[in-house]
């Protein structure tokens, strides 16, 4: 099928090639526009009314998808989709892969705080190890085979394949399918908060097809056509777009939520220029891009976001600054927490992002965990942008400064930072920017280190850094994500470290992270304690030093579709992105409605 | 004939020999990990981490060591395998380039054949034409002073956002399947037309400026004049001025490939026309070394084939050559 596609790309495209060159008229220039303003003229009028170039009479015998069906996205893909991996268990899988073809156990909603039964009717921690999910009847596969809790237990057991890259089974012992309906997982010394990821992020497969890949080879198989449970199935990809079709026996129809758009034609990502004039066309009804300086365009009315003022968007992660915990003057907290009061986020939130995103908090827990944040003690703890402040605790520290106007180690040395951030990152470059001069005003010496993004990650995790930007630990349901990056112990080895990049060693926080791991989700209190203790330590030793939040972008055309996402209307998360679908995204395409239907 | 073929072809292969060598080298030895930059972009837990990054490695061929890459590389590319690419998850480089190659081609055969064509016509009536040569010496030569990416910015805000009638994204409407219809067809020449033009017009001022001068250049020669002298008709000068004037021109399509390929990939990116400019670009905002490698490898390689071609084609449009080469012979 696939192959059929291309072939009719490839010789639609020779033809035109030899069209082009076959026509060479007397008459130079043109020649050009003879050869193709034939064609181009039965579409212009359409491309005034719709991006989508063909007017529905002319569209009878080619394969069209009709504008008031047909839900436009990008922001997810940087490659052609005709040649990715549809493969769940893939660690990049294709946008919609997890969420709209495969479904979780259960969706998370992080605006409220909620876990929804997907494929699960429930699910119980029955005792302190046992965890028994009943399943939702009446589900079946995209190829008619019912859904069992066979699916779920085999699923689980995939997870004990390496190549599958889960940690499961260090807590898990066992999980077996009771009946049809049910499962029980049983665990040794069970890690709630892990395994509560578990539940809204890992796909259910089916047995019956996948019980004959499972080997070390299982991510080879790229698996377009895939069959899932949930409301699309592939239809096509090409170079710079791929098509998700609408499952008519999507078992979320009879339970009388169905999704709106029959089908979905997600978008490549390209430059900016082409995403924004797709987006006011009304080309593309949502971009999740970061397009700089779309405040404007949804202050003049042109497209909308989540909120309709600043910051604009929902916040997806923390970007803070990781700061060398090992290394001179970084190693020494009161030089951290100095960095952290100097610094000008206002300006970054303001100048750099023209407020589309937020401040973060001194704790940079996101907004989903604002339970968690202990505000009394980030009152007394917690820093802000202060170069008086930032000063005067390096004076206090025993700092000086140099004949230069720098303060020096207390060595005598001097001290010159380097920060660092992907090349090609232009916010990012900017907050940069923004960062060294806040630090030379206070007289901290720093400057820009160039480095592309695989050269700052190598240099993250040897260390060979002074101060970098990360924001590595996305939404989700427990803050333990964040803590576990910030405090990981034992240090991980260098050419595989993907969490603290400072080394910061902290026995008691490190213990603390652990006990929250295996704190039980529903246990608010307990989780709020151990946090309320952890963030203690954050403030008081900086290990890493929180700065804004960043958005989880999102801009809509409303020319297409009505009734997305936004503050005041259904609170979830418009956002196509992996992982976001099963975090309640899904629900957003059960809501919006054809504009013209 | 042999000989001169001969020694090009030499050239030609010690040439691919050291750009293909050069382009293995660059990804391999700049710093960072390409494993490590696919798998930070997942939520991997650190359990499964060294598995995964033993897999992907194994995957690569990264875990062996850096000669042996090297001769597996040669071996490889014999075989037509280009490696695989990092983010598209291991799918090998040229089924990805191979996807991407009908839409480049389709851009930029027409695009330089018919620009050098026309632009030398109308480069050779402008000569003649007082008025007209006034009034296009400036536009040509402001056309081929323009950035190609610059000239399509502005192709693409003029009839795809101000006059709105031309599609500006795409290799085709994102409401179409291809199929072997007449719409389709439409919708496929339609998002063609600006990338075209835009690159078309660059090159046709260039080569039409080059023309002009070179023809008046050659009116104004020995043989033209004694030609004048004779009493030959002014058709007959042209046309002999016009087969000496040519030649440069040839010389200058050979030179002007490099240029005029880097022209077409950012051209393909302004308009997200899906070519091999826009699979470059993703390569490099996805750390994408072995896609990018490929890219460049088959660029390298047209880039000689085209050459190739110019020469072959030098043969039969300059008499002296096929002489030089009788007499070599002989």
């Amino acid at each position: 099928m696939a192959n059929t596609k291309r072939l009719a790309v490839l010789l639609a495209v020779t033809s035109i090639v030899v069209g082009a060159c076959g026509s060479n008229n007397p008459t130079p220039s043109p020649t050009a526009t003879s050869a193709t303003s034939a064609p181009a003229a039965t579409s212009a009028p359409a491309a005034t009314s719709a991006p989508a170039a063909t007017p529905a009479p002319t569209a009878a015998s080619a394969d069209t998808y009709p504008r008031n069906e047909t839900l436009y996205t990008t922001g997810t893909m940087w490659g052609p989709p005709s040649d990715a991996s549809y493969n769940p268990l893939d660690p990049n899988p294709e946008m919609g892969t997890v969420g709209l073809v495969y479904e979780t156990l259960f969706l998370y909603d992080p605006i409220a705080d909620k876990f929804t039964p997907w494929l699960a009717d429930s699910a119980t921690w029955t005792d302190a190890t046992t965890f028994t999910i009943k399943t939702r009847s009446g589900v079946t596969w995209s190829d008619g085979q019912p859904f069992t809790a066979k699916d779920v237990a085999f699923t689980i057991g995939l997870a004990k394949i390496k190549a599958v890259g889960s940690n499961i089974w260090t807590y898990v012992t066992d999980a077996t399918a009771t009946d049809d309906s049910t499962v029980v997982v049983k665990f040794n010394n069970p890690t709630y908060q892990q395994w509560a990821q578990w539940t809204y992020n890992s796909p259910i497969l089916p047995e019956h097809i996948w019980a004959s890949k499972a080997n070390e080879d299982i991510l080879k198989d790229k698996n377009p056509n895939g069959v899932g449970t949930g409301p699309y199935m592939y239809k096509t990809a090409a170079q710079d777009r791929m098509v998700y079709v609408k499952n008519d026996n999507w078992w979320g129809i009879a339970a009388g939520h169905p999704v709106a758009p029959k089908y979905i034609v997600d978008i490549v990502n390209g430059a900016n220029n082409v995403a924004l004039g797709l987006l006011m066309q009304g080309g593309i009804d949502l971009s999740n891009n970061f397009l700089p300086g779309v405040a404007t365009l949804v202050d003049k009315g042109y497209v909308k976001t989540y909120y309709p003022k600043a910051p604009y968007m929902l916040s997806a992660n923390t970007a803070w600054l990781a700061t060398n915990d090992v290394k001179k003057p970084m190693d020494d907290a009161a030089f951290r927490k100095a960095i952290a009061w100097s610094i000008n986020v206002p300006d970054v939130v303001n100048k750099v992002y023209g407020n589309i995103v937020a401040a973060a908090n001194p704790t940079g827990l996101l907004p989903t965990w604002d339970k968690y944040i202990d505000k009394a003690q980030v009152d007394s703890l917690g820093f802000k942008y202060d170069p008086a402040k930032a000063a005067s605790i390096l004076d206090g520290a025993g700092y000086k400064k140099g004949g230069d106007g720098f303060y020096t180690n207390k060595d005598g040395s001097a001290i010159k930072l380097t920060v660092v951030v992907p090349t090609g990152w232009s916010d990012w470059e900017a907050a940069r920017d923004v960062i060294i001069a806040s630090l030379k005003a206070v007289g901290i010496n720093a400057e820009a280190k160039i480095a592309d993004t695989n050269t700052r990650t190598a240099a993250l995790q040897k260390g060979d850094f002074d101060l970098a930007v990360v924001n590595d630990v996305q939404l989700g349901n427990t803050p333990w994500t964040y803590y576990d990056f910030m405090f990981r112990q034992p240090l991980q080895d260098p050419a595989a470290k993907n969490r603290n990049y400072g080394s910061y060693s902290n026995a008691d926080a490190w213990a603390l992270v652990q006990q929250l791991d295996k704190t039980p989700v529903d246990d608010v209190a307990g989780m709020q304690a151990i946090t309320s203790k952890l963030q203690k330590i954050s403030l008081t030793d900086m290990p890493i030093i929180p700065l804004w939040y960043n958005g989880a972008w999102s801009q809509v055309s409303p020319g297409g579709w009505t009734g997305f996402p936004a503050d005041g209307g259904q609170q979830v998360y418009p956002v196509t992105w992996n992982g976001y679908w099963q975090m309640s995204a899904i629900q957003m395409l059960t809501q919006i409605k054809p504009v013209t239907p | 004939m042999g000989r001169y073929f001969g020694r090009k072809l030499l050239i030609y292969a010690l040439t691919f020999f050291v750009a293909a060598s050069i382009d293995w080298m660059i990804p391999r030895f700049m710093p960072g990990d390409p494993v490590q930059s696919l798998l930070s972009r997942s939520h991997v837990t650190p359990e499964a981490l060294p598995a995964l990054q033993a897999y992907y490695e194994n995957l690569f061929g990264l875990d062996k060591t850096i000669l042996t890459q090297y001769a597996n590389f040669w071996v490889a590319l014999l075989h037509g395998d280009l490696g695989r690419s990092v983010y598209l998850s291991g799918t090998p480089v040229t089924n990805v380039i191979m996807g991407a190659l009908p839409y480049t081609l389709a851009l930029l055969v027409p695009a330089i054949l018919l620009s050098w064509w026309a632009g030398n016509k109308f480069g050779a009536i402008a000569a003649r034409r007082k008025v007209l040569d006034n009034g296009f010496l400036p536009i040509g030569y402001i056309l081929t002073a323009m950035p190609y990416m610059w000239l399509a910015i502005i192709v693409a805000w003029v009839f795809g956002s101000v006059l709105g009638i031309l599609p500006i994204s795409g290799g085709y409407s994102f409401a179409m399947e291809p199929s072997l219809t007449l719409a389709f067809f439409g919708s496929l020449a339609s998002h063609w037309i600006m990338p075209f033009m835009s690159l078309f017009l660059v090159m046709f001022g260039g080569w039409a400026i080059g023309m002009r001068n070179v023809i008046i250049y050659e009116l104004d020669a020995d043989y033209s004049r004694y030609l004048g002298s004779l009493g030959a008709p002014s058709g007959l000068i042209r046309r002999y001025a016009y087969r000496n004037a040519l030649l440069p021109q040839v010389t200058g399509l050979a030179l002007q490939l490099g240029v005029i390929i880097a022209g077409a990939l950012v051209t393909e990116i302004v308009f997200g026309y899906p070519g091999i400019g826009k699979l470059l670009l993703a390569a490099v905002q996805n750390q994408d070394y072995f896609l990018l490698q490929g890219i460049f490898l088959f660029i390298i390689v047209g880039v000689l084939i085209a050459n190739f071609l110019v020469d072959i084609a030098y043969v039969y449009v300059d008499p002296r050559t096929r002489v030089g080469m009788r007499g070599g012979a002989a």
